[in-house]
């Protein structure tokens, strides 16, 4: 468990240079430069010249990298050229937002599809159908349509929910909720049906064991061999697609967030896509990847406590 | 003469392909359809397109479906239908840069890590681990903000960006299909690489790789699309699906129906690569699983042949008669069997394997495999018939009266849970109290079946046990509801000599202390021979021979005993070969229609096949289902004494 754990750390201490560095070698390959990009289409060379190196574009792409990353180690993402604030604090101030999103959607999307799938697993017959015919929807339907489609819905025909927007927690509680059920039930979607599926074939294993026979010939209640134990054993397989749907949603929000207008870091990554503005785009793929790292430790952990066979001794 | 060589390796024993069939189903039909319907729509678009896609119509915008414009039109009255054509072009033509890149770069590198094995592998399997976690999307606006104006860049970025996927799936199966023989023989014989690649690995890998380039290539049209709404596509006024959906977005309140056109097309078309994939690896699934032959009707089903119980215990404690068991599927699997247990009394259940052994004993505890079920007969316990009892006294039945143990002793305890745990709940269950009640009761549990060091056993997981002290912590949980009748399936087959003397004294011990019934299901007569009064011998579905353990020894009054017997390397004849039944237990499926024993049967005659065989009782409660059980009586032509 140690090794394992070690080993997923130095995986990805790697991936967090490997994509922060990824941004500096496009750009440097790209045609053109930032300098170029903020001085537009009439500019004198003395000043492009100048322009660059005040941004630090005349160094080698390593030189500016290990300056990035000397910064960056000490809480400091640089600033964005483009729109001058500086990129960590433009972070900070929205990623509790999309924290709101990612994490209500796992919670939900857990929940209500490990239920599904128990119930689906146990009773079988038509609970099943409705998992595959969910997931087939969940699966094929792009998440920034079916955004629109419940916003007409719940929001347009039916005025029960905000269209767009977001209210912050310590604001107003409730309005928190409100602002969050579209985009929350929208994002949880396609990952209800993924984990109903898992669950589903998990429980049946589980359900089909020795052991699950050897409870029932002892007597053991079915909720308790069915909750307890078969639902304790499903959960090893299962816990690894949180951290695989949790990376999902972040892919989710930038959809999310611009459909309904939320001030998150997946909208901020669309803003700084249009305006080319590469420091603070690879400011959010930094944090998205350290968040992504930190989820897969969180299940890395919760596996090793699930499963005893992964436990150290 | 490498060609004959590898014509030999191809002929040998190169499974069969599936996947290419899968193509001819109905349901892959549908999906194939439509795509291909969209991809000549998509092309033909100049020719069929009943307008211009950026003809606009300021005296006709948002206009609902309709005779002049099919589909609609859209907020500056450009005709939807004409749009969604044009739009396919660009989709599915970056959908196929997307698959291109893939199939170049995760089928390759998937497999020259799954075929060249070694360091390469290795390094292979760490980069991907790195790749995979990074967030696509969010990458992939890296690129779009640094070369977004080349869309086809962006695309093999993306392509690049997901082949970490395939890649692995690639390996994973090029390593299984590397393992097989004929690919190890085609190595041997020194062709070379490439070409055992291109006619041996790639056939058998192509199932997988269909299904995961299918699926990406939904998920392609998917982000591809997200881009596109999010204004990162092909820039106005050029049509595309994505962008479709975004200006609908913007005029929602007014024309909702704009939505549906670009949303239901691009989600079909998604669904059409699901469905694709989900075929295919169905297909490579199904390729060993075989229709089970259904024998619900069964004709010439034996008449249950009424006899008095002689010899056998008049109060027993479980009686078994004409019970007949169905599997799901209609698989008949056991047939008339009559079985007695007297209180306290050890009676064997002997058979080989697939003889209808443990489904006996599932049966009895109502434990049968999900749509089994007891078709026919009566199941009484302590007088009362267990068919008739719903599945909640048989609940209240199960561990207080009748219990488990099984083979797998390990197996048959939960991984998760601690011993003490475990048996804890069972405990709990029967006599509640407090913790520390259930803690002591635990711990003597643990120590009437001779665990040595109960409290450090109750501490261990499963997987931390030894065979022999799994078993006995089965044998303990099997004990916590004091049951009088314990059904022991092949309880010490797992275990080596030894052990199998210690459980089987432990077994013992424990019947005569507690007076304990046991029905022991065994195929090892020695176990039969040093612990049974009495035993019910199994062949295919049936009874064929019950008694006295001393009388079956001595005597055996069926051909199947004999050869059982026969087998048996403590009874050879020291410089004698050692005997055994020529052929295998039929599956229930072939069973034969009169004697189940009669195609193994050196005895069989015309009439043993002619009319299922009643059951004889040639001497005081030693029953035989065999018509020429005379012959092999003492003074018979073939007497065994």
């Amino acid at each position: 468990m140690l090794r394992l754990i070690a080993h997923r750390l130095v995986v990805s201490v790697a991936l967090v240079f490997l994509v922060s560095l990824l941004a500096f070698l496009l750009q440097s390959a790209a045609p053109g430069d930032l300098a170029r990009a903020i001085l537009g289409q009439n500019f004198s060379v003395p000043a492009y010249e100048q322009l660059r190196h005040q941004l630090g574009l005349d160094q080698s792409v390593l030189t500016q990298y290990g300056t990035w990353l000397r910064d960056a180690l000490r809480g400091d993402l640089g600033s964005s050229p483009i729109s001058g604030l500086s990129v960590a604090d433009e972070i900070a101030h929205r990623l509790p937002v999309t924290l709101s999103l990612i994490g209500c959607a796992t919670v939900v999307t857990a929940f209500v599809g490990v239920a599904l799938g128990v119930v689906s697993a146990v009773h079988g017959g038509r609970i099943g159908r409705v998992v595959d015919v969910l997931s087939l929807i969940g699966y094929a339907l792009p998440s920034f349509w079916f955004a629109l489609t419940m916003v007409t819905l719940f929001a347009v025909t039916v005025q029960l929910l905000p269209a767009t927007g977001y209210v912050a927690l310590g604001a107003s509680p409730a309005g928190w909720a409100r602002s969050l059920v579209l985009p929350v039930a929208t994002l949880a979607l396609p990952g209800i049906a993924v984990f109903a599926k898992q669950t589903r074939d998990a429980m049946l294993d589980a359900l089909s064991r020795d052991y699950v026979t050897a409870l029932r010939a002892n007597g053991v209640p079915e909720t308790s061999v069915v909750l307890r134990h078969a639902l304790r054993n499903a959960a090893i397989p299962v816990v690894t697609l949180v951290g695989l749907t949790f990376i999902g949603l972040l892919s989710g929000t930038v959809f999310v967030e611009s459909v309904f207008a939320m001030p998150g870091l997946g909208g901020l990554a669309v803003q700084a896509t249009s305006l080319h503005d590469i420091r603070m785009i690879q400011g959010v793929v930094v944090v998205f990847t350290v968040i992504v790292v930190a989820v897969n430790l969180v299940v890395d952990l919760a596996y090793g406590w699930l499963n005893p066979k992964a436990r150290v001794r | 003469m490498t060609a004959g060589i590898e014509e030999f390796v191809a002929r040998g024993v190169r499974p069969g392909r599936r996947w290419p069939a899968a193509f001819r189903r109905p349901l892959a039909l549908l999906p194939l359809g439509y795509l291909a319907l969209l991809v000549a729509g998509s092309v033909l678009a100049p020719v069929l397109a009943p307008y211009s896609p950026v003809e606009t119509d300021l005296d006709d915008v948002l206009a609902g479906p309709g005779a002049a414009h099919w589909l609609g039109t859209d907020a500056l009255g450009r005709d939807v239908l004409t749009r969604l054509m044009y739009g396919g072009q660009i989709s599915l033509l970056h959908a196929a840069i997307v698959v291109v890149t893939v199939i170049g770069v995760g089928v390759t590198s998937g497999i020259a890590a799954g075929y060249l094995d070694g360091w390469f592998d290795r390094a292979f399997t760490w980069v991907v681990d790195v790749l995979l976690a990074i967030p696509v999307l969010m990458t992939l606006l890296v690129v779009l903000a640094v070369v977004g104006e080349h869309q086809i860049l962006v695309m093999v970025a993306l392509g690049v960006l997901v082949s970490p996927g395939l890649a692995r799936v690639v390996r994973g199966a090029t390593l299984a299909v590397r393992k097989e023989l004929y690919v190890a023989a085609a190595r041997v014989c020194g062709l070379p690489h490439h070409r055992i690649v291109a006619a041996h690995v790639l056939p058998r890998i192509a199932g997988p790789i269909i299904v995961q380039v299918s699926l990406l290539a939904g998920g392609a049209l998917l982000i591809d699309a997200g881009l596109s709404y999010l204004g990162f596509g092909a820039q106005p006024p050029d049509p595309t699906w994505g962008d479709m959906i975004a200006q609908a977005a913007s005029v929602i309140d007014r024309q909702p129906w704009l939505l549906v056109p670009p949303g239901v097309v691009l989600g079909l078309a998604i669904l059409a690569f699901g469905l694709l994939g989900d075929v295919v690896r169905d297909a490579t699934a199904a390729a060993h699983a075989e229709p089970l032959r259904d024998r619900l009707h069964r004709a010439h089903r034996a008449p249950a042949p009424a006899l008095t119980p002689r010899g056998e215990p008049s109060t027993a404690l479980l009686s078994l008669r004409d019970v007949e068991v169905t599997l799901p599927g209609g698989q008949v699997v056991v047939e008339d069997l009559d079985l007695d247990i007297g209180r306290g009394e050890t009676v064997a259940l002997v058979g080989e394997s697939g003889c209808g052994k443990s489904i006996t004993g599932r049966a009895i505890l109502d434990l049968l495999p999900a749509g089994g079920a007891v078709t026919a007969g009566s199941l009484l316990f302590d007088g009362a018939d267990l068919a008739l009892a719903g599945p909640r006294a048989m609940r209240r039945l199960r561990g207080s009266r009748i219990a488990l143990i099984s083979q797998d002793p390990v197996g048959a305890l939960d991984p998760v849970f601690t011993v003490a745990h475990q048996v804890g709940e069972l405990v709990r269950l029967r006599h509640g109290g407090s913790r520390a009640d259930v803690r002591s009761r635990t711990l003597g549990l643990l120590r009437d079946v001779n665990l040595p060091e109960p409290e450090q056993v109750a501490r261990r997981y499963p997987h931390e046990l030894s065979g022999g002290m799994a078993q006995r912590v089965a044998i303990a949980m099997a004990l916590a509801g004091e049951p009088g009748l314990l059904i022991a399936d092949e309880p010490t087959t797992a275990l080596d000599a030894a052990v199998q003397a210690e459980v089987l004294a432990l077994l013992g011990r424990l019947q005569a202390d507690r007076g304990m019934a046991i029905l022991l299901i065994t195929h090892d007569w020695s176990v039969v021979a040093s612990f049974c009064r009495r035993a019910y011998v199994m062949y295919a579905g049936h009874v064929v021979e019950s008694g006295p353990v001393g009388d079956l020894l001595a005597q055996p009054r069926h051909p199947y005993t004999e050869g059982l017997l026969g087998a048996m390397p403590q009874r050879a004849q020291p410089g004698s070969r050692l005997a055994a039944i020529p052929g295998t237990v039929p599956d229930p499926a072939h069973w034969p229609r009169g004697c189940h024993f009669a195609p193994r049967c050196t005895l069989a005659t015309a009439e043993c096949s002619a009319a299922p065989v009643p059951v004889f009782e040639p001497a005081g409660g030693h029953r035989t289902r065999c018509l020429h059980h005379a012959k092999l009586s003492p003074g018979g032509e073939r007497a065994t004494a």
